[in-house]
């Protein structure tokens, strides 16, 4: 259960930022999550919701996930392409001396605090 | 006055584990300790090559060895037959350490003396390889079994690691398993990636990975 770990550390990140700002409660946390980061955000939803009744702070607490597309850029051709349908190769040239661009991501974009 | 406030946060969640490992990893280098983070899937060796290699280093080493699992102490058993120090460390539900525990670990074996400290991971190919333990090196396992294909499975683990075991060698003959696109698979996620075929049950190749491991842990000096 891969996404029940990354669950506690934004649980851990949340608190430590909303006791900072002396927050009573949280509302909401907007997450960016990369198309290929190995994240399945139904999964994350689920442990999130489980883990916020175990914390006061976050008690209720919803989690938004917004995706970020992914997109390679071949070091070869330097051009770009969308990673999902394609990979490692590239389609303009077929080198595989690519590198992943964006979609790699999980970002604590912002929270709702009251 | 809104009662809700937004606050920008823009940070990613492994920011605050990447802190984490770069003061462990500072701390071991200090203390000119050579930690290694061995990652593989449950089952792929990584206890039994512990049991050929701590043998062919401990003479000239003074080894600690760490071990991570969900649950059991079976793997700190076998180990502690070794005559090196070794610690179990629960991770109670978790897939994984990260480097807040791995420091725990750290402090509970008492690293100050130790020469070269070995972290085995939770057996799994994709939530080791996510998070940062702190360790100088990342090493993992493949066995046989497994297949070829796995760096094209789990691309992360590969990406991270920069020495790759392959274990059970033996078995070979029994196994559509191809070295060369093992080699060409794990070099597309990691071209500098040093690999090192051995057989953990008969030891074969053991000499040329323990060689290797105690040039890396003796530079450190």
């Amino acid at each position: 259960m891969h996404e029940l770990g990354i669950a506690f550390h934004i649980a851990d990140s949340v608190v430590k930022i909303a006791e900072e700002n002396g927050a009573k409660k949280v509302h909401k946390v907007s997450l960016e999550v990369g198309e290929v980061s190995t994240i399945i955000p139904d999964y994350l939803i689920d442990v999130w919701n489980w883990n916020c009744k175990r914390v006061p702070l976050l008690n209720g607490c919803e989690l938004e996930v917004e995706t970020i597309h992914a997109i390679t850029f071949c070091d070869n051709c330097k051009q770009t392409y969308d990673t999902v349908p394609q990979g490692k190769i590239c389609p303009h040239c077929g080198s595989d001396r690519t590198w992943l661009q964006t979609g790699n991501e999980v970002n604590i974009k912002d929270i709702t605090i009251e | 006055m809104d009662p809700y406030r937004v606050i920008e946060v823009k940070q990613s969640i492994f920011e605050d584990n990447n802190q984490d490992a770069e003061r462990l990893r500072q701390q071991m280098k200090e203390e000119k300790t050579f930690l290694i983070n061995l990652m593989s899937s449950p089952g792929s060796g990584k206890t039994t090559m512990l049991t050929q290699l701590i043998p062919r280093l401990k003479d000239e080493l003074k080894i600690g060895i760490m071990e991570a699992d969900i649950d059991s102490d079976v793997d700190a058993e076998t180990i502690s037959h070794q005559g090196v120090k070794v610690i179990q460390l629960h991770t109670g539900g978790m897939c994984h350490l990260d480097a807040d525990m791995t420091r725990q670990g750290v402090m509970e074996l008492g690293t100050k003396e130790l020469d070269l400290v070995i972290l085995e991971n939770v057996g799994n190919l994709v939530c080791p390889a996510e998070f940062d333990t702190g360790a100088a090196m990342n090493m993992m396992i493949l066995s046989v079994p497994e297949g070829h294909d796995k760096p094209l499975k789990y691309p992360l683990v590969f990406t991270v690691c920069d020495t790759l075991i392959i274990n059970k060698i033996d078995v070979l003959p029994y196994f559509d398993f191809d070295m060369d696109k093992v080699t060409e698979f794990a070099r597309r996620r990691n071209p500098d990636i040093r690999i090192f075929p051995i057989c953990a049950k008969t030891g074969e190749g053991m000499d040329e990975l323990a060689a290797y491991l105690k040039e890396r842990a003796q530079n450190l000096k």
